[in-house]
């Protein structure tokens, strides 16, 4: 054997007993110490194998700004009525302004001085003046919105993330992306609804003091106290799915955020019913006992998302900061409350943009699908292989079998996924790195018509083909790369399968085989190629 | 064996005329049948809309499947058999989407558990993509299209030359035409997989003219003494058994992604099987023409 042949020999036995390593974990089951020391990496499954949820969330950041200056407004109120400021009409304008009244100008300067110390990030962007009444138009900078919008993505992602870790799903996968979008995969699970509820709740809990001096169905046709609100109970009846809403006249004003929630736990009652036990910090406890100390008689609704879940008497001062909220839930609805109350809220609502679920029967399917196409087009094209090019045939079906194997350990090094399209990948690449040896043999027969001898025929088939191979490969991979660029999903992994078996393909057909021609035109003589 | 005897000398260059007309005429018949429908067909992917996949485990007919959707009352709601006979699998199809919690998904869920019962289908598949993702999609999908065009114009130009590139490149035109055309014709929704297809269409058929480019390249400088026509004709020739076999074997792993690959991969092979086809007529027929046509308006100054 000359030396490059015994360099090439060492090189296609490193390379297959590096796949062989990779792929050993992925087909059988290994002892606790191999997995140890060795990489223990399975062949990883897309969504569309596997079955699972993949959903893309947009966070509407608009409505943290909005939700921040309605927070100002209610700010501003309590200080200029403290500081007794003659203004009216509060309001917010947009989602990013507010506008206020002075009734008298000759506090301006005291209003000035007031909203430059205590609300630096709001920029006075208009000042009219109009007889004798002082209109300000004020506004969030834009780095603050910047910044408000970012942290309501960052902080929601961080909410989701938390609340799927206790739900408890195996490697999700939870990313930004672009500025105000959330990627969300969940790989096996089958509780689509429970999850999408579970994560997609804003979860903002409140509670308020419920109005209970006027009538509520005097305000809900129109006599509405100024400083109230309506809202209602939904519960839907688990025997006949009926819903039914019970309207609550409420406070606007908020008494109590979850913002102060420390901890949330399904509990028990007397009867055997769940209900979620929680506990505030210490600023919330004081907060509570508060208004439990203010409002002794009075009712006090414990608001999610806007729905009323219960609204209890408070018969006296509740110190120690605990609470219990109750709402007829089944165990498992509890359970999530639970979750969703200790991940926090989300600082600003999101949207469903792209939701896509694969049932776990369906990925069986294609599984079974796909190693069958697999199965059938490799037999054809060995076969063809075989009897077309004779030995040379079978040699190049040996190499692309090396291919596919090689695909396959690639995929569990680098922890890329297998899916449905990166199985016809997979097919594909069956069919076109045979292009390589077709190209070879063709050229090699090509020598031996003009009269060369079979190694003459063999060097020069290889190196005279050796340009084409190229070029024909990486325009294909120049292809493929632009598809993983800009593809999603489980048309990533096609990209995937196919720019490895294509790379492989320079390897296998071209490396490889000549190495068992180059082995046995040098040991014997050969008077006849078997191609 | 031999499919081709090594003597082969079909005359080509000869019917440039006719072979042009042919694709001529396809690439027409293509743009009408787009026309006539008012552009490609759009899948999910790109037009956004919610789909849901119901399997029963008994046989149900269509029609109360129709009947139990339409008391939904969605607009543009469609009902179609999906998979093998004796499946009992349809696919509903909405153009409408909800960003909210409570989907349509979980509505039409609803509404079968109450008339089949809960235990009698299982919900396979639900795909619900949002205008602003299918716009967007949509987007990438035609920028990864023009960017691999772009990008084989310049790597064949860096290879070879202008001349070669710009035949390749309306070759690929010429078969990524006909093949839309084809889906058109046939009915068939453009959505990510068939821009995967497309994409490889473009990588692949590329690979053909290459293959044949390289060999007039060769020919230039052996068989000075002949005229163009005459050597892009004989290199044509050389290689024409290779083309065909090579194509062969892709065609086979293709009808066995088409027939036995399921529904999602279905029309993807169909895809590639039409533009593997037109790829390999264009390599013969169109692409070797081509540069006979840019030679005779832009001479070239020196012969490599």
């Amino acid at each position: 054997m000359d030396k490059s042949l015994k360099w090439r020999f060492l090189l296609l036995v490193v390379v297959v007993a590096v796949s062989g390593f990779y792929l050993i974990p992925s087909f059988v089951k290994l002892p606790s110490w191999w997995e140890a020391t060795f990489p223990s990496e399975k062949i990883s499954l897309g969504l569309d194998l596997q079955g699972g949820m993949h959903l893309m969330l947009e966070v509407e950041t608009e409505k943290a700004l909005s939700n921040t200056i309605d927070r100002m407004v209610s700010d501003l109120n309590d200080l200029l009525f403290n500081e007794r400021i003659p203004v009216d009409k509060i309001e917010r304008a947009g989602s990013d302004k507010l506008t206020l009244e002075l009734l008298n100008t000759s506090y301006q300067d005291k209003l000035n001085k007031l909203l430059k110390d205590r609300f630096p990030n709001l920029d006075k962007l208009r000042y009219d003046e109009k007889e004798g009444i002082a209109l300000y138009t004020l506004g969030l900078r834009t780095d603050d919105k910047e910044y408000l919008k970012r942290f309501a993505v960052d902080q929601g992602l961080e909410t989701i993330r938390n609340r799927i870790d206790e739900f408890g799903v195996s490697e999700p996968t939870i990313q930004k992306q672009g500025n105000d979008r959330i990627l969300i995969q969940l790989p096996g699970i089958k509780d689509f609804k429970r999850a999408l509820d579970l994560i997609g709740k804003t979860a903002l809990l409140e509670f308020k003091v419920v109005n209970d001096e006027y009538d509520v169905n005097k305000a809900l046709a129109g006599e509405m106290p100024a400083d109230s609100e309506v809202l209602y109970s939904k519960r839907e009846n688990r025997e006949t799915g009926e819903t039914t809403r019970q309207p609550f006249l409420v406070k606007k004003s908020t008494a109590l955020t979850g913002e102060h929630l420390q901890t949330a736990r399904v509990s028990f009652d007397q009867f055997n019913e769940p209900y979620v036990a929680i506990g505030f910090d210490t600023l919330g406890a004081k907060l509570f006992e508060r208004i439990t100390r203010e409002n002794v008689k009075r009712r006090l609704a414990i608001i999610l998302d806007n729905n009323v879940y219960s609204a209890p008497v408070i018969r006296e001062r509740i110190a120690g900061g605990r609470a219990s909220i109750e709402g007829r839930f089944t165990t498992e609805e509890a359970r999530d409350l639970a979750i969703v109350l200790r991940a926090g809220s989300l600082p600003a609502p999101v949207k469903i943009l792209e939701q896509r679920i694969v049932g776990p029967s369906l990925g069986q399917d294609s599984i079974r699908q796909g190693i069958q196409s697999c199965l059938i087009g490799g037999a054809a094209v060995f076969i063809f292989m075989a009897i077309y090019y004779l030995l040379s045939g079978l040699i190049a079906t040996a190499a692309l079998f090396l291919n596919i194997v090689i695909i396959l350990a690639a995929l569990a090094a680098f922890g890329a996924s297998l899916t449905l399209p990166g199985i016809a990948g997979i097919v594909l690449t069956i069919g076109m790195a045979v292009d390589a040896n077709v190209l070879i043999f063709e050229r090699i027969r090509e020598e031996l018509r003009a009269g060369k001898t079979p190694r003459a025929s063999v060097e020069a088939g290889y190196s005279r083909a050796m340009s084409a191979i190229l070029d024909s490969n990486i325009t294909t991979i120049i292809s493929a790369l632009f598809l993983f660029q800009f593809g999603t999903g489980p048309i990533k992994g096609f990209a995937v399968t196919l720019t490895i078996g294509l790379t492989a393909s320079l390897f296998t057909a071209v490396v490889c085989t000549r190495i068992v021609y180059d082995y046995f035109l040098s040991r014997r003589r050969i008077k006849k190629l078997s191609i | 064996m031999e499919l081709f005897k090594p003597t082969i000398n079909i005359d080509f260059i000869g019917k440039i005329k006719w072979a042009l007309l042919f694709s001529l005429a396809l690439m027409v018949l293509s743009g009408l049948s787009l026309l006539v429908k008012g552009g490609p067909r759009y899948g999910l992917d790109f037009e956004g809309g919610t789909l849901v996949q119901v399997k029963f485990s008994a046989d149900v007919d269509i029609g109360a499947v129709r009947d139990a959707v339409s008391s939904l009352n969605i607009e543009d709601v469609s009902v179609q058999e999906f998979g093998e006979k004796g499946a009992h699998e349809f696919i509903i199809g909405m153009k409408k989407t909800t960003e909210g919690l409570e989907g349509l998904s979980d509505k039409v869920r609803e509404t079968m558990q109450n008339r089949f019962g809960a235990d009698s289908f299982e919900i396979r598949r639900v795909e619900m993509v949002g205008p602003k993702v299918g716009a967007d999609l949509r987007k990438k999908g035609v920028l990864a299209i023009l960017f691999s065009l772009v990008g084989m114009l310049i790597y064949i130009w860096w290879r070879f030359e202008l001349r070669f590139g710009v035949g390749a490149v309306l070759c690929l035109f010429h078969d990524v035409t006909i093949t839309v055309g084809a889906l058109s014709v046939f009915n068939k929704p453009i959505d990510l997989i068939i821009i995967a297809s497309l994409l490889t269409i473009i990588g692949y058929s590329i690979n053909d003219t290459i293959v044949v480019c390289d060999r007039i390249r060769e020919n230039l400088k052996k068989m000075s003494h002949k005229s163009l026509p005459e050597i892009i004709n004989v290199s044509i020739n050389q290689t024409f058994s290779r083309t065909i076999l090579t194509n062969l074997t892709v065609v086979m792993v293709l009808f066995s992604l088409y027939f036995l690959g399921g529904e999602v991969i279905h029309d993807f092979a169909f895809s590639l099987l039409v533009g593997c086809f037109f790829g390999t007529y264009s390599t013969v027929y169109i692409a070797g023409p081509l540069v006979i046509y840019w030679e005779k308006v832009f001479p070239a100054k020196r012969r490599r």
